[in-house]
């Protein structure tokens, strides 16, 4: 291997629902060695365990498997390697799927890989005899208060599996819940042959993960000084461009929209972070205040000297479980008085509901009026008094479905039967939707087994 | 002296993190990130970002970053989907945060301007 060889590897996707373009247009617009695409949010996984118990076939990102079909031949032209956690819970279906896509483009002989191990669904109690709590690392409190009411539960895998697939030659990788920046981290590991026990290396390749996972976030998007940046609609995502020796450059592909520099990649080493000195993942505990960082030329940033230390003995695990119910919903409220009627309107639903004997606790019941200043409640110069016009966003919460749903039928009455001016209601009445809460916990690493699986097309 | 807002001398980004948010204040100079480490501390933070956050507030530093790293405990309604606030992720978190006004030396704002 030569010492000045770099691999290039960019995120083309921050969370399920990101556009299509951003994975489109980096395969097509300039060089690239390897794609990855983030997928799971943690709500992602609780949804797709639903979706999975309605239909096996089901449980995936189901939008990978068309991107799939739209960028194929381009990948496999310009031998571009596929990295995503598009399996959700069902990885095995989403190999199925990506196989006949790749079969009706003529591509037999391409492998398909998956990562499987980090469904911990079915394992649950079986693991709970075998002495693993699940304490909630949070709250301090057993598992046993939520058990009955678990949706999905899934360990956070870490890289080494996904250079294990790229090993066995596969152009697409699917794995089901991993850490997100193990996306980019297992390109490198594969390419430069890193092992366990290169702590610097792989904590290098997790800031440079943690960097682009998000997209566009690190390239100019959500970005304070937002009038400096040229040209967001074609704004080019990230790509790494990997050394040997754990040093990286963030990039973007020429001529395409955004920025990258020094302070857009801080903006997003910022982001989720929690203490900077210890970033913590199954492959790696990374130090995010060790390394050097500086511009070395126009949307080019270079980052080296990262360190890293051993990693813990645990896997995290991530589980959701239905806690309750919700429903919002909205009116706008033109002026003039625009936020004293709106609060009059607020006060009319809650005292109808009463009326019918529907009262919510506080803390189980909300009211905003978007325009006077929701997001920076409290703050000087966050709010005003007098807002031209106002949107009245009321929402309540409970336990108890039937009475969280009464809520929704009181709030489209109000055009017809409160103050005037209130009009905005073209969304049908509020329903009820299942609140999903999150348990993060821990999970000793020899517990759980990984494999990867390798078929061709 | 007259107050300046912390946007003068800073930018943030903001996210979730479980039931709390995290809040990155990124100084815009060496300078104006020894000062931050001086006068922007949790208590002052706290007090700012109150009718947000009804929780502890931590920081960290990272000196390489020119970074100080806010938690904000209790700052989403409840987190992920159990909230009811528009801004149950608190990306405007960083923003509300920017807004707090300082005794900003004239030569960290003049240096900005120059």
């Amino acid at each position: 291997m030569p010492e000045s060889k770099t691999v290039r590897i960019a995120n083309g996707q921050g969370f399920w629902g990101d556009s299509i373009l951003g994975p489109i247009r980096l395969v097509e617009e300039g060089p690239l060695d390897y794609l990855t695409l983030d997928y799971l949010a943690e709500v992602t996984m609780s949804i797709m365990q639903k979706l999975k118990s309605r239909d096996p076939e089901k449980g995936y990102a189901t939008d990978f498997v068309s991107l799939l079909d739209r960028i194929l031949p381009t990948l496999v032209e310009k031998d571009i390697k596929v990295v995503a956690n598009a399996g959700g819970v069902n990885p095995s279906a989403c190999m199925e799927a990506v196989l006949k896509v790749m079969r009706a483009h003529g591509l037999e002989g391409e492998k398909v890989a998956i990562v499987e191990g980090d469904d911990l669904l079915g394992d649950l109690d079986a693991l709970m005899e075998s002495g693993e709590t699940f304490e909630n690392m949070d709250t301090k409190a057993q598992l046993s208060t939520v058990r009955d009411r678990v949706t999905s539960a899934n360990a956070y895998l870490g890289a080494f599996p996904i250079a294990e697939a790229l090993g066995k030659g596969a152009r697409i990788v699917i794995t089901g819940r991993g850490t997100d920046p193990g996306l980019v981290l297992g390109p490198m590991i594969h390419e430069f042959g890193w092992t366990p026990e290169d702590h610097d290396k792989l904590a290098a390749g997790t800031v440079a993960g943690h960097i682009v996972e998000c997209g566009a976030q690190c390239s100019g998007g959500n970005y304070t000084d937002w009038r400096s940046i040229k040209d967001l609609a074609r704004v080019g995502y990230p790509i790494i461009e990997a050394s040997p020796d754990g040093s990286f450059v963030v990039t973007k592909h020429e001529g395409t929209g955004g920025a990258v520099t020094l302070d857009t990649v801080s903006h997003q080493l910022a982001y989720e972070m929690g203490d900077p000195a210890a970033y913590l993942t199954p492959d790696v505990i990374a130090d995010f205040t060790s390394f050097n960082i500086a511009q070395e030329g126009e949307d080019r940033v270079r980052i080296d000297g990262v360190k890293g230390t051993d990693a813990t003995p645990f896997y995290k695990v991530s589980m959701s479980y239905s806690d309750g119910w919700k429903s919002v919903g909205e009116l706008t409220v033109s002026g003039p008085d625009a936020l004293e009627k709106a609060k009059l309107c607020a006060q009319i639903v809650w005292d109808r509901l009463a009326l019918d004997g529907c009262e919510y606790a506080p803390e189980e019941r909300l009211e905003e009026y978007v325009g006077a200043g929701v997001c920076h409640r409290g703050i000087d110069g966050g709010e005003t008094d007098s807002p031209p016009e106002v949107v009245l966003r009321m929402g309540v919460k409970g336990p108890d479905r039937a009475k969280v749903s009464r809520f929704g039928p009181e709030l489209v009455p109000l055009v017809t039967s409160g103050p005037p001016g209130v009009t905005g209601f073209a969304g049908g009445r509020p329903k009820a939707a299942e609140i999903i809460g999150f348990w993060p916990a821990l999970v000793s690493k020899d517990k759980i087994k990984t494999a990867v699986k390798v078929l061709t097309a | 002296m007259p107050l300046a807002p912390l946007s003068t001398i800073a930018a943030a980004r903001s996210g979730d993190k479980g039931e709390g948010s995290n809040v990155g204040v990124l100084a815009k100079s060496v300078a104006a990130y020894e000062f931050l480490k001086e006068q922007l501390t949790p208590e002052v933070v706290a007090a700012h970002m109150r009718g947000i956050n009804a929780g502890g507030v931590q920081r960290y530093e990272a000196d390489n970053l020119l970074l100080l790293n806010f938690i904000l405990e209790d700052s989403l309604g409840g987190g992920g989907s159990a909230s009811l606030l528009t801004d149950a992720q608190g990306k405007t978190h960083g923003l509300a945060l920017l807004r707090l006004e300082l005794d900003i030396p004239a030569e960290l704002i003049s240096e900005q301007e120059a």
